[in-house]
C-alpha cells in the first residue's frame, strides 16, 4: 500500500537537500574553508604522511649508502 | 672516496619524509622508493653542490621533486595501482580518524593536480614553511600559498564536505576539535 518504490537506478528526491543548499556545489566559488574543516584536512594529511615516516628507512636505503661509502668511487 | 659522516647521518635522516613524500607523488610504494633510491644517487654524485650549514632535507626534497618532474611524471598512472597497494603500506590506521574517511582522503588527494598536491603536502605534513616549498618547487611564495589553498578547497569539493559535521559519525574527534585549541 505504501507507494514507495525501491529506487533502482531512478534518482531519488533527496529531501535532505533543502536544508543544506550549498552542498554538492560544482560551482568553483573559492569558498574559505572552515577553521575545522581544515583542521581536519590537515591531520588526514599528516596521518597518511607520518605513516610511512614512522616505518624509519628501509634496508634497502640503509644498504645503499654503505656500498656507496664502502669504497665505489664517484662518477657511477 | 667515503662521505663524510655528518653527510651521512643527514641523508640517511631524511630519507623517512622523502619516501613520504615520494609516494603522495607517485600514489605507488615500490615507484616512490625507487624515485628516493635514485634521489639519493643523483644527490650523492653531486654532493659538492651541497652547501653545508643548509637544509639537507629541502635540498633533497628539491632533487627528488625535479627528478620527479622531468622522469617520473609522464610514465604516471601507466601502473596505476593506487589504493590497494598503498593501503598496504600502512601500518596504522590512524585510531581518530575512521577507515573509510581515510581512505576517501587519499582517493581525493591522489585526484589533485600534482602541483597543489605537492604544495599541500610540502606545508601541510613535511613541515616546511611556505618560503622552502616555494623554494623546492622553484616558484614565488605567494604561488605555493595559491595553490595550498586551492587544493585544500579541492580535497574538501571531493570529499563532498562543507563542515566538519560532514566528515561523518566521528564525533569524538569533532568535539576535540571544537573544544580544544
Amino acid at each position: 500500500m505504501n507507494d514507495r518504490k525501491p529506487m533502482g537506478q531512478q534518482k531519488p528526491m533527496e529531501p535532505a537537500a533543502t536544508n543544506r543548499s550549498k552542498k554538492g556545489g560544482g560551482n568553483a566559488k573559492p569558498a574559505k574553508l572552515s577553521r575545522d574543516v581544515q583542521a581536519r584536512l590537515g591531520q588526514q594529511l599528516r596521518a597518511m604522511y607520518d605513516d610511512v615516516v614512522s616505518q624509519g628507512v628501509p634496508d634497502r636505503f640503509n644498504d645503499l649508502l654503505n656500498r656507496i661509502n664502502g669504497g665505489k668511487k664517484d662518477g657511477q | 672516496m667515503p662521505m663524510d659522516e655528518s653527510v651521512r647521518k643527514a641523508v640517511l635522516g631524511a630519507v623517512p619524509s622523502l619516501r613520504a613524500f615520494a609516494i603522495s607523488l607517485c600514489g605507488n610504494v615500490d615507484r616512490a622508493d625507487d624515485l628516493v633510491q635514485e634521489t639519493l644517487l643523483r644527490a650523492l654524485a653531486n654532493i659538492d653542490s651541497f652547501q653545508p650549514g643548509t637544509n639537507m632535507s629541502a635540498w633533497l626534497f628539491t632533487i627528488l621533486r625535479n627528478h620527479f618532474r622531468s622522469e617520473y611524471r609522464k610514465r604516471r598512472r601507466e601502473v596505476e595501482d593506487g589504493e590497494g597497494h598503498y593501503a598496504e603500506t600502512l601500518k596504522s590506521q590512524p585510531d581518530q580518524i575512521g577507515q573509510v574517511e581515510f581512505r576517501e582522503f587519499r582517493e581525493a588527494l591522489a585526484q589533485l593536480p600534482s602541483d597543489q598536491r605537492e604544495a599541500l603536502v610540502l606545508v601541510g605534513a613535511s613541515g616546511f614553511s611556505y618560503e622552502e616549498a616555494a623554494h623546492i618547487c622553484d616558484c614565488a611564495v605567494g604561488t605555493i600559498k595559491s595553490r595550498v589553498n586551492r587544493a585544500r578547497t579541492r580535497l574538501a569539493e571531493l570529499m563532498g564536505i562543507e563542515s566538519a559535521e560532514e566528515f561523518g559519525p566521528d564525533q569524538t574527534t569533532r568535539a576535540v576539535l571544537a573544544s580544544g585549541e
